[in-house]
């Protein structure tokens, strides 16, 4: 029939057209850097405010800093970076840096001990969340013009106290330490905000690349800075696209449609090894996982139940199954590679001995609720945990939201346990030991909201007054010492069980070359790679 | 009429005595839809338990840094009053500061709604390409194995999880056979190419008459769309099949029949003719679902577009990225919806 | 009397019926005989009646406890000793978790069959019936919702009230009367006008009798197609929410949520995601298969094939 042979045709020809198959052009250019990552995290990326762990990928590409780490050589420590050299004043209160001469922004202005001071200046009377990095030095709105002073090349800052210098430095290598530009931002300010809003989405800085875009929940693109002072970055281009599915960025990254695939599972990681033209990068990062124990709970707030749940934890079983290769047991708050950190893990599973304890505590069933990040590890973490607390009677519900929403919660002191990951702010130890162990006033009027010790209604007893004693002391390895004892008291009494340490195992294509994410104490330097 | 339960159109709920009358009717019902709308939606994003704030100011922030935050949002203020200042910028074509992009809400949609407007113009093309010649098939030859066949393929496509067959369709034109480009609108090394004009990549790349873009851009989308093609063209097909039936039965084609008439006329010159208004509705009906951003497909393929916005924002409580996307989305069904109200009004005989 | 020798199946299809009990059987087994001659339609019924016997009998068919770890027995492939369709990430049996799941669907399906048709029928025939402002105002609030992106005011609901089953099939359930309401409140529309109604308020019954008794009745069969083909809907719904982890929560082993658990080794251990997805989509094909069935039957007017 006719009509009938017509239509037969028309639908043909709308098959062919949709299923045409297209070559998919399959490696990416040699001068760009190509990388899949959720970096749906960023807000902004001014380096006064951001906070996040994609945003500081970004801007340590961007800023130059006084002081910085040598992704060549993360273990020497802080090193001179815009800072030429400095030195300490007698009453060990006053560094004053000597600028390094003829590094440039990338407007073309010179880096001045100026823009040193405003950057730092900038970020006390802006008092964004990561403020505190600098303010716990003393640092107000008010004094700030006497505490950070420039004088010919030289900037000098004054704490309010002697503090271990390490522990300032330290300090200023974090994101909130990057140095802006400052007749760049104050062109761009709009009422009195210190260009905050223009810093979001531009950048002012020195260092290796500059931003050519953000499209939040998609994409940065940096262009490469030729005059930058270590010499012009090979990568003319790096891209970051937010791709949020492991597998995704697997079959991009066997595909050669990216040079480095961030976000892997341990399941894809295995694949990846085993796949050609491709190999893992493994690095230590510095994010801990923990569960808390809320102690306003009557049961939870007995030592042996804290003990007993602590021996309820399969740390092995999961390390070896759907952890592997993405963490590891570690069962102190201050991440491996950091001054103090230690290496003992004394619990392991074991169901008789919390069953004992619990009957000394006189605790027979128990019912917890876990409040748990909409996160596949955490879900499955959480519910390993469900399943060998429930072998000692423990009933455990989880309870499962966004991480706002679970967070909203935990902030409020309202969840029995909590199964959350910690990374650390700045490489020093008192990232982690001020806020694991440190709470000066425990009470619900305090509001100490930023200490995970006060969320979890803890008073750290004699460990608050160690804390604070370990951060002023000059001694490194009476330091080092200090921290070894905040943490064995910590790991046997305090209501944290740290579980592990987070392993990165990035994928990359076998052509990069010179890739280094940052370990356990900063972030990715792209201006090293090669391909 | 028979097509009541399928089609969502209103009956006129007031005598029509003139044409004014009736645009103002229908523009006050808009603005009583949109604001209940708007409404609704603030409502829901106040009681939920997220926390705008923590969005803004991260897990770390101290209580007084929080407290600022809190006081800049206007969240001191009552419900009511918060509400009226929002619609009063609304109505001043300010739709806020997205707090997630750090971005005006309005630009922000201005580039997501054409991600999603290309992959739905294109998903609706192929359901319509595909669906209507079906549909006319099956009923044509009603009852034997073709009319069978394209029962299973609508069934089917109505049956079938998308996310899941999104995930097995990347896997294996993507992953195995590379056929297809990958997930994302473009492959990374074409960002930041291609001068945005529309904000549709296959529009601009063509009007910078970048082939290679437009080829890339072309095999990012084939799959996605398809997949969206197949669900309209589910629906589209049994559309069309119930109103050509209806159709081929009535006295007319019968008529037309005996006097000889060719059997390709009588399918297309008469019976099609008069399912073009019904048809039109169906259409645009799955238009405006699959422009409401199928969120889940946009997911599975990192489809920049308004369903993965509006998603994330809902979860994070970035409540003026959520009213604003939400009124895009309300409007453009309201639209469609009007506009298949008057295309019957002007082709449909019996309700003249 | 000559009934006595009359076989059921004689009585049922009488030309005369004695009684009006005896009429509607009747008109149901003849809508039964109708149905059975549909290959398609048995076909969905039998699926579905898998379906719930896999749910009532659960204990009894699944080979192992659905919440029962074993890490050390991680990403068994399909066909493995003891476990037919292998084990999921935690070592549990993915057979066992299906089977477990069809209650959790059936449980969705039947709540939200409960609440959205009765909801919607209720304010659509109350707004046909009525008239005036109280229509004015019901079917702007109908339209309010159905301009509301489906998934979104679903996720919105979830996002609210918190994660989980029951706020699933709430969220659901609001997100699907809107349709209904549309429906009842067209077919109001045309009986309220006719004779038959006017007949009956001559005689004085009070409006909420006749929305009851007169009404309601003659909405239900339209209403039964309409919900046995969104029910592929609603299960797709109630898989999406569990995929994006807004509806069922672990352990428990809602098909969605399967899925979603599955995706991350979708490239090297398939069967984890593939096994539910094929689950729900035979579930919503064989609804949908009854329900294309059921509209030839009972709403010829539609679809005649």
């Amino acid at each position: 029939m006719n009509a009938f042979t017509k239509l037969m045709g028309t639908a043909a020809l709308g098959f062919a057209l949709g299923g045409v198959a297209l070559p998919v052009m399959a490696e990416t250019p040699a001068n760009m850097l190509v990388i899949a990552n959720r970096i749906d995290d960023i807000t902004t990326l001014d380096p006064a405010q951001s906070f996040e762990f994609a945003g500081s990928d970004v801007l340590r590409n961007i800023y130059g800093k006084l002081v910085n780490f040598d992704p060549n050589n993360l273990d020497a420590g802080y090193q001179p970076d815009l800072a030429e050299s400095w030195t300490v004043s007698e009453d060990g209160k006053t560094i004053t840096f000597t600028m390094r001469e003829g590094v440039k922004f990338h407007s073309g202005n010179p880096v001045r001990a100026e823009d040193v001071a405003f950057s730092f200046k900038r970020v006390v009377a802006l008092n964004k969340t990561p403020s505190f990095i600098l303010t716990q030095f003393g640092f107000t709105p008010e004094n700030m013009d006497e505490t950070i002073t420039v004088s010919g090349n030289t900037v000098s800052i004054t704490t309010d106290k002697e503090y271990a210098t390490s522990f300032v430095l330290n300090c200023l290598t974090a994101t909130i330490g990057g140095v802006v530009d400052e007749l760049t931002v104050m062109a761009n300010e709009v009422d009195g905000d210190l260009g905050n809003e223009w810093l979001k989405t531009n950048s002012a800085g020195s260092g290796a690349y500059s931003l050519t875009s953000w499209k939040a929940k998609e994409s940065v693109t940096l262009t490469a800075n030729p005059d930058f002072y270590l010499g012009a970055p090979a990568m003319q281009r790096v891209i970051v696209r937010h791709v949020q599915e492991s597998a995704t960025q697997r079959l991009m990254l066997e595909r050669g449609d990216i040079d480095v695939a961030r976000d892997l599972n341990p399941s894809d990681v295995e694949g990846v090894r085993n796949a050609e033209g491709v190999e893992v990068l493994e690095e230590m990062r510095g994010r801990l996982m923990y569960i808390s124990m809320n102690q306003k709970h009557p049961e939870l707030s007995k030592p042996e139940v804290r003990q007993a749940l602590k021996y309820l934890i399969d740390y092995e079983g999961m390390q070896n199954s759907f952890l592997k290769g993405a963490y590891v047991t570690h069962q102190n708050f201050l991440p491996r590679t950091y001054l103090g950190a230690v290496d003992e893990n004394p619990f392991s599973m074991d169901v008789e001995k919390a069953k004992a304890l619990l009957a000394e505590a006189g605790v027979d069933g128990l019912e917890l609720t876990v409040g748990v990040r909409e996160a596949q590890e955490r879900l499955e973490i959480g519910q390993s945990l469900q399943n060998t607390f429930a072998q000692a009677g423990i009933t455990l519900n989880l309870e499962v939201g966004t991480g706002k929403q679970v967070l909203s919660k935990y902030r409020a002191r309202e969840l029995d346990i909590y199964l959350g990951a910690w990374g650390p702010d700045y490489p020093d130890p008192h990232t982690n030991a001020g806020t694991f162990a440190y709470n000066p006033d425990n009470s619900d009027a305090a509001q100490a909201t930023g200490l995970l010790a006060w969320r979890n209604s803890w008073d750290t007893g004699k460990l608050t007054e160690m804390s604070a004693a370990a951060v002023v002391e000059g001694d490194r390895s009476k330091r080092e010492v200090m921290y070894h004892d905040i943490q064995a008291t910590f790991r046997d009494t305090s209501p944290f069980a740290v579980m592990f340490q987070k392993i990165e195992p990035a994928g990359i294509n076998e052509d990069v070359e010179g890739l280094n994410l940052g370990g356990a104490i900063t972030a990715v330097s792209y201006w090293t790679v090669t391909k | 009429m028979s097509s009541t339960h399928y089609n969502p159109k209103r009956q006129p709920r007031l005598p029509l005595p003139s044409w004014l009358k009736g645009t103002l009717v229908t523009l006050a019902s808009i603005s009583v839809t949109m604001l209940g709308l708007l409404f609704v939606t603030f409502f829901i994003g106040r009681v939920m338990p997220i926390e705008p704030v923590l969005a803004v100011v991260g897990e770390r922030a101290t209580q007084e840094q929080y407290h600022a935050a809190y006081l800049e949002l206007g969240l001191d203020k009552p419900l009511i009053v918060q509400f009226s200042y929002y619609v009063w910028d609304v109505l001043h074509g300010d739709f806020g500061m997205s707090l997630l992009t750090a971005r005006p809400v309005a630009d922000d949609i201005g580039r997501v709604f054409p991600a999603t407007m290309e992959l739905a113009t294109i998903g609706i093309t192929i359901g319509i390409v595909l669906g209507v010649p079906l549909g006319v098939i099956a009923a044509v030859r009603r009852g034997s194995w073709i009319d069978q066949i394209a029962r299973v393929v609508a069934l089917v496509g109505y049956s079938m999880p998308i996310f899941w067959l999104g995930l097995m369709g990347l896997l294996l034109f993507y992953g195995v056979l590379g056929w297809v480009g990958g997930p994302g609108r473009q492959g990374i090394f074409y960002e930041d190419m291609i001068p945005s004009v529309t904000g549709m990549i296959l529009v601009d790349s063509a009007l910078a008459r970048d082939w290679g873009a437009f080829r890339d851009a072309f095999s990012h989308i084939i799959l996605p769309a398809s997949l969206l093609g197949y669900y309209s063209l589910a629906y589209i097909s049994r559309m069309t099949r119930s109103f050509m039936l209806e159709q081929l039965s009535a006295e007319y084609v019968t008529t037309a029949r005996v006097k000889g008439m060719s059997e390709w006329a009588v399918i297309w010159r008469h019976a099609f003719r008069n399912i073009r208004v019904q048809l039109i509705t169906v259409i645009a009906l799955s238009y405006a679902n699959l422009l409401e951003g199928s969120v889940l497909t946009e997911i599975i393929f990192s489809w920049p577009g308004i369903g993965n916005y509006l998603t994330t924002a809902l979860l994070s409580a970035d409540m003026n990225a959520v009213l604003g996307a939400t009124v895009v989305v309300g409007l453009i069904f309201i639209c469609l919806n009007i506009f298949s109200d008057l295309l019957y009004k002007i082709f449909d005989p019996r309700s003249k | 009397m000559s009934s006595q020798s009359l076989t059921l199946r004689q009585w049922l299809l009488t030309d005369t019926p004695t009684s009006r009990r005896q009429a509607r059987f009747a008109a149901l087994y003849k809508g039964w005989l109708s149905l059975r001659s549909n290959h398609m339609a048995m076909i969905g019924l039998a699926i579905l009646v898998v379906l719930v016997g896999s749910a009532v009998f659960a204990p009894l068919l699944a080979p192992h406890d659905p919440f029962v770890q074993n890490l050390a027995n991680r990403l068994q492939p399909l066909g493995t000793e003891g476990h037919i369709l292998g084990t999921d990430s935690l070592g549990r049996d993915i057979l066992s978790r299906m089977i477990y799941g069809s209650r959790i669907t059936l449980y969705i399906v039947a709540l939200v069959a409960m609440i959205a048709p009765v909801a919607g029928l209720l304010v659509g025939t109350v707004s046909g019936y009525a008239g005036g402002w109280t229509d004015i105002v019901l079917m702007r609030i109908t339209d309010i919702f159905l301009a509301f992106p489906r998934l979104v005011l679903a996720l919105a609901f979830v996002a609210a009230l918190g994660a989980g089953i029951e706020n699933a099939v709430l969220a659901i359930s609001l997100t699907a009367w809107p349709p209904y309401a549309r429906m009842a409140r067209a077919e109001t529309l045309t009986i309220r006008s006719s004779d038959y109604i006017s007949a009956i308020r001559l005689q004085g019954a009070g409006p909420m009798r006749i929305i009851t008794k007169h009404i309601w009745p003659l909405c239900i069969s339209s209403l039964i197609v309409r919900v046995t083909l969104d029910m592929a809907g609603i299960i797709l719904a109630a898989a999406g929410l569990g995929f994006l982890g807004l509806g069922a929560q672990p352990p428990s082993p809602e098909w969605g949520a399967m899925i979603s658990e599955g995706r991350r080794f979708i490239l090297d251990h398939w069967w984890i995601a593939t096994m539910p997805g094929l689950a729900i989509f035979a579930v919503s094909l064989a609804f949908n298969l009854l329900g294309d069935g059921l509209r030839d039957v009972l709403d010829p007017k539609d679809s005649a094939s």
